[in-house]
């Protein structure tokens, strides 16, 4: 039996589409095992066609496994009863626009069997929490990108769900609407929700999880606390910054370095950590330049992502 | 209680589509316009009346059916407006049956209107108003019902165009299987047996066609009628439960 802390897992969990004329298969999703624990806000990153929705479409009952298992609160996915303790937000999604605000969430609310005062004060709480009161009587037509976001999610709420699922949630949103999402998030959180999020922006993802998966190609190729992902992966990088080095002495540096611009008479050299900074130094010294400035970096997601990136690719060619 | 939310959500979407006025119009039109063509017929202008009544009933109700209830499921997959509604606690089968019911609410509204035009075309024009006009009405909703029944199967499987085109090519064989049997008699026996298949699979409509009865007042007894409702809530239900079974296996993409 599953333990009662895991609210969603998956084992192995693959799948292939058929695609053209004849029928090639791809895959969109290789053998992904996840664990997802109560209260916790789960990342799940990768860039575009990574197969993040593929994943979530099959945890919703959308489309279904070419192999592997899934379970939601212990039960098998498509499990009815796993689904009324859950919420749904689709990747840019698409509602009956012929509906207002208020319609739209009455309809959600009685396919749970909500109605009367009980719904209505529902709707009210969610509307408030989403900052849409002002739209309920719009049609959704007329919404813009944010707001449907935002009606969507209140959508994903009606049945006071204990875990919530959002497929790219800040996509497509300027920097005030992804910060109204982060905090909503959050908001849920603090609530006792547990949150499942997939995102290809790294930096919010860094801002919100507890925990996060990333995956490329259709592959995970990472997992775990964000602090220690980025410890182990990619900390402190060193940007240094010389004036006045010499030909041979550039040379040098770039054996070291990730990464060397040469502007004029300076050169800015990225270094992947600190035990790269002794050497350097020396080169200086040896060189006569000067030392214009020292940042020791701290790592990013994004920073790790870009690694993974680099190291993964070779691997990923011969398997295709 | 779920179907009937899903239902009344579809209902509510057909009412704000600008095509269902539009055939609405042209239906009470053509029933209308037959006062103006008994004026200009010699002789048995009841006759003209009632079938030219009946047959925009019928078709209009078809083309309603076909144009409006072909969007319902492949519109909903299309925009992934669907999304939402499976991954919530809801079989599919509900989903489906809650959009078959959404339509057939729609065509009773719109046949409602029809028929009432009907009605006061024939008040007008002093055709007597039988019990057999009204027989004849309630198999025309019963073959919409089938009809629908038609769309919604195909749209679980294939994109709404095309769904339209196999729909009405339904109801063209269906309307013309009688003719369908006496044909594959005169063909050798691998055809004859291929046309026969399509007499036995497709609906034969002809059944809840009684406009023959209404306009030479031939008798269509209870039995008659208990029998062709049989056949037409069987055979929609067939087909719901085939549209179900299609539904669940498939993939949302
Ligand atoms: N219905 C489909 N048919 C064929 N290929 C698909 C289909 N859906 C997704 N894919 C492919 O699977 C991969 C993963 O897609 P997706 O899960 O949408 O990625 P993400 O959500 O991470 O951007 C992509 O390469 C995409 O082209
Ligand atoms: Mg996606």
């Amino acid at each position: 039996m599953e333990h009662s802390n895991i609210i969603l897992k998956t084992a192995g969990l693959r799948k292939t589409f058929k695609v053209g004329f004849w029928g090639r298969e791809v895959t969109a999703l290789e053998g992904l095992d996840l664990e997802v624990k109560q209260g916790e806000v789960f990342g799940f990153l990768g860039p575009n066609g990574a197969g993040k929705t593929t994943t979530i479409k099959m945890l919703m009952g959308l489309i279904y496994p070419t192999s592997g298992q899934a379970w939601l609160f212990g039960r098998p996915i498509g499990d009815q009863e796993s689904k009324a303790r859950l919420g749904f937000l689709p990747e840019s999604p698409y509602f009956y626009d012929y509906l207002t605000g208020l319609e739209f969430l009455q309809f959600y609310g009685h396919l749970f069997g909500l109605r009367g005062v009980t719904l209505e004060k529902r709707i009210d709480e969610l509307l408030e929490l989403v900052g849409m009161s002002h739209a309920r009587h719009l049609q959704l037509r007329k919404f813009s990108k944010g707001m449907l976001q935002r009606v969507g999610i209140a959508q994903a709420l009606i049945n006071d769900p204990e875990l919530v699922v959002l497929d790219e949630p800040m996509s497509g949103l300027d920097p005030v609407g992804r910060k109204e999402i982060r905090d909503l998030i959050l908001c849920l959180k603090e609530s006792g929700k547990t949150i499942f999020f997939s995102s290809h922006i790294l930096h919010d993802a860094e801002l919100l999880c507890d925990r996060v998966a990333i995956i490329l190609k259709g592959r995970q190729v990472a997992c775990g606390r964000v602090s220690e992902l980025i410890d182990e992966g990619v900390a402190h990088s060193v940007e240094v910054v010389i004036d006045g080095l010499s030909p041979e002495g550039l040379a040098r540096l770039r054996q070291l370095a990730d990464r060397v611009i040469v502007q004029g008479p300076q050169v800015l050299a990225v270094l992947p950590s600190r035990q790269q900074v002794g050497p350097v130094l020396e080169i200086i010294r040896g060189a006569g330049a000067t030392l214009v400035s020292l940042t020791p970096h701290k790592g990013s997601l994004e920073d790790l992502f870009i690694r993974e990136v680099k190291n993964k690719q070779p691997e990923l060619r011969e398997a295709v | 209680m779920r179907i009937l939310s899903i239902a009344l959500n579809t209902f509510r979407e057909n009412l704000r589509e600008k095509l269902l006025y539009n055939l609405l119009f042209f239906a009470l039109l053509m029933i209308g316009s037959s006062i103006l063509l008994s004026r200009i017929t010699l002789g048995d202008y009841h006759r003209l009346i009632l079938d030219l009544g009946l047959a925009s009933i019928n078709l209009f109700g078809v083309l309603i059916a076909i144009f409006v209830g072909i969007g319902l499921v492949s519109k909903e997959v299309d925009r992934k407006t669907i999304y939402t509604i499976v991954s919530k606690p809801i079989p599919r089968y509900e989903f489906l049956l809650g959009k078959y019911c959404g339509l057939v609410i729609t065509l009773l509204a719109n046949t409602v209107v029809m028929v009432a035009g009907l009605l006061i075309v024939l008040q007008v024009m002093d055709v007597p108003i039988t019990s057999l006009v009204f027989k004849s009405l309630a198999l025309i909703f019963l073959e919409l019902m089938v009809i629908t029944a038609v769309a919604v199967l195909f749209s679980t499987f294939t994109s709404a165009t095309l769904s339209a085109i196999f729909t009405l090519a339904v109801y063209v064989i269906g309307h013309l299987s009688g003719d369908l049997k006496e044909f594959a008699k005169k063909l050798d026996e691998v055809s004859q047996m291929v046309v026969n298949a399509i007499y036995y699979t497709l609906p034969n409509l002809e059944r809840f066609n009684l406009k023959g009865h209404v306009i030479h007042h031939l008798d269509f007894g209870m039995t008659d009628m208990a029998l062709s409702l049989t056949y037409g809530l069987t055979y929609s239900a067939f087909l719901l439960l085939l549209a179900s079974v299609i539904f669940q296996r498939r993939d949302f993409q």
